[in-house]
């Protein structure tokens, strides 16, 4: 694809012995949200640790705004411009929030608008701001999480199931949170199980299983195709509307 | 990670603040032990010196245990080697006292002061170097791999004192204290060492810095987060290795002072000496949570506590009994007193 920020060609990732990924190939576009579908144990969060250098690839191809980033180190491959939330929200417990927002702005103390912006969509991160982060709810740390990851603007950014265990409320405040972002030509890949939340975002749609990717659409036919995804995901709108 | 349970209030109604506990139950063992400790021992005054020679003690133990136990909380590295550093910073101290003999003995505090912090200089100046040199070539090899560390970091420690009669002879060197430190000041019918009180405040002033460095810089706070998640600390951008590595060395220097002042306080000095204290350091950062710099501070008063009393009512039984306290608190607490969440 053309105008893709992160392509991944042939990506093969082992853990121990295991062979995880099998040749994962995607493309994710430019300034939109490209959701990650499958059903538990496709290897989403594995395809997500991969692009970050969690786990070095074994062989194939990923390219992120022109450059190889396969094999790199994580750190390096954040400072290129890639933010992540990890399925385990990764907050650090025993800082407080306000600490856990200074290691995300890595080139100096957050900006106040910015983060008046963030607070704007999850209230509860003002009101915790000199609270241990271990004393957050479910919620509430992955609000921390995801606001961590958009404290500076960063070209890409990975989201593993936001939406795991989360009340609705907090979910809409995502939603309009990640709307903006993409608005301002923030690129997403979302990895989410909850359909509601993907449709409202996704602008394209990528569907794996068992380390490969096996089907790619817009997010919009997907929706519409409730064949497909009773096949793919083992799930229909009904279910999840 | 735990998984977390993702109840949370809807957004319209706050939520109530969550209560934040501090968590002060351990800290209350230390007077404890010394109210059991006073009937045994039956004399208060024995008692009283017995109890500030213990807190003497334990701020020496934190000295050394504070960079161990940060440098197994952010790479699981168990580094057996940290009693070189105890044994080569105290040699080097002692060699650096020798041609300033005049000023030691001299009864003046200012120049035996600067006596002495030129000798710590030199300790801490060396067991950084060392230290440093001993992370690329002994440790980095073996990242996450534990039984290797152990076998190849005690290997250090033992050529590290076998190397230490090549320089400085396998005899007992003395180590004497400065004129003005030694002997006591009397407060009613209690003796306190002057040597004690300054160990004492030279430990309580590391504790200070340790925790403005970790909670008001954010190297230190890196340091917290790494000790909680490496993998997180490194998916924001920064590179753990390097923090690692200052930590490293930080504690190699630490060691180095902590092995002066130890072997001031025992006013002689052999090559065991990092082998003979490593075992109590071990003892302190598992006892006070692996990671923990608060922890490892309120373990070493405790294990200091245990030795010095253990020490005057059964001696045989010192080290003994240190063990039985680590076995004591891991059952109640078995990740140790003040656990690392995420570790
Ligand atoms: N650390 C690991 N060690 C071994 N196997 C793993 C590990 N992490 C994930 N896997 C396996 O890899 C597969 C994909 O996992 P994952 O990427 O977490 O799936 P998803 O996020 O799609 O639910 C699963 O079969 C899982 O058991
Ligand atoms: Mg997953």
């Amino acid at each position: 694809m053309a105008d893709a920020l992160l392509t991944l060609e042939g990506v093969h990732t082992h853990i121990g012995q295991y062979h995880i990924l099998q040749g994962v190939d995607f493309a994710v576009p430019r300034g939109a949200m490209t959701v990650l579908l499958g059903r538990n144990g496709a290897g989403k969060s594995t395809t997500l640790r991969t692009i970050m250098g969690l786990w070095k690839p074994s062989r194939g191809k990923i390219t992120f705004e022109g450059r190889e980033i396969g094999g790199w180190a994580t750190p390096d491959i954040a400072r290129a411009g890639i933010g992540y939330v990890p399925e385990t929200m990764g907050v650090f417990a025993d800082l407080t929030v306000r600490e856990n927002m200074i290691l995300a702005a890595r080139a100096g103390a957050p900006d106040a608008a910015r983060l008046e912006w963030i607070f704007g969509f999850f209230p509860a991160l003002k009101r915790f701001w000199t609270h241990p982060a271990g004393v957050l709810s479910g919620g509430q740390k992955q609000m921390l999480s995801i606001a961590r990851a958009i404290i500076e603007p960063r070209p890409l950014i990975l989201i593993d199931e936001p939406t795991k265990g989360i009340a609705p409320a907090i979910i809409d405040n995502m939603i309009s949170a990640f709307d903006e972002l993409k608005r301002g030509a923030t690129t997403l890949l979302l990895v989410e199980q909850n359909f509601r939340f993907a449709e409202a975002l996704g602008d394209h749609a990528v569907v794996m299983d068992d380390g490969r990717i096996v089907h790619r659409e817009t997010m919009a036919a997907l929706a519409a195709d409730t064949a497909t995804q009773t096949r793919l995901l083992g799930l229909s709108l009904e279910a999840h509307g | 990670m735990v998984e977390q349970d993702g109840a949370t209030a809807a957004g319209g109604a706050p939520e109530p603040i969550p209560a934040h506990r501090a968590d002060y139950l351990p800290i209350l063992l230390v007077p404890l032990l010394a109210a059991v400790a006073l009937p045994l021992i039956a004399n208060p005054v024995t008692w009283i010196t017995l109890t500030i020679a213990a807190l003497a003690m334990g701020m020496m133990i934190f000295v050394i245990a504070s960079g161990l136990t940060l440098v197994f909380g952010l790479m699981d590295v168990l580094n057996f080697g940290h009693g070189a550093f105890i044994a080569i910073g105290a040699y080097l101290a002692m060699t650096t006292l020798i041609p300033l003999a005049d000023w030691i003995q001299a009864d003046q505090l200012a120049l035996n002061l600067a006596a002495l912090g030129l000798a710590i200089l030199v300790a801490m100046a060396g067991t950084s170097v060392i230290g440093w040199a001993f992370e690329r070539v002994i440790i980095m090899p073996v990242y996450g791999q534990h039984l290797k560390q152990i076998l190849i970091t005690t290997g250090g420690l033992i050529v590290a004192e076998q190397l230490i009669h090549v320089f400085w002879g396998g005899d007992q060197k003395p180590m004497p204290l400065p004129t003005a430190l030694r002997g006591a000041i009397t407060i009613g019918d209690v003796a306190v060492e002057k040597y004690r009180l300054l160990a004492m405040v030279v430990g309580l002033a590391v504790f200070v810095a340790m925790l403005l460095v970790l909670n008001r810089t954010k190297l230190g706070l890196l340091v917290r987060a790494g000790v909680e998640n490496r993998e997180m600390v490194e998916a924001l951008g920064y590179r753990i290795r390097r923090l690692f590595v200052a930590v490293f060395v930080a504690g190699s220097a630490l060691a180095g002072l902590g092995g002066t002042l130890w072997a001031l306080y025992r006013e002689t000095l052999t090559a065991g000496i990092g082998s003979e204290v490593i075992v109590l350091v071990f003892i302190v950062i598992i006892i006070g949570g692996l990671g923990s710099i608060g922890g490892c501070f309120l373990a070493s008063v405790l294990v200091a506590q245990v030795a010095n009393y253990t020490g005057y009512l059964a001696p045989k039984v010192a080290l003994a009994s240190n063990i039985l306290l680590m076995v004591i608190i891991l059952m109640w607490r078995p990740q140790g007193l003040y656990a690392v969440v995420g570790r």
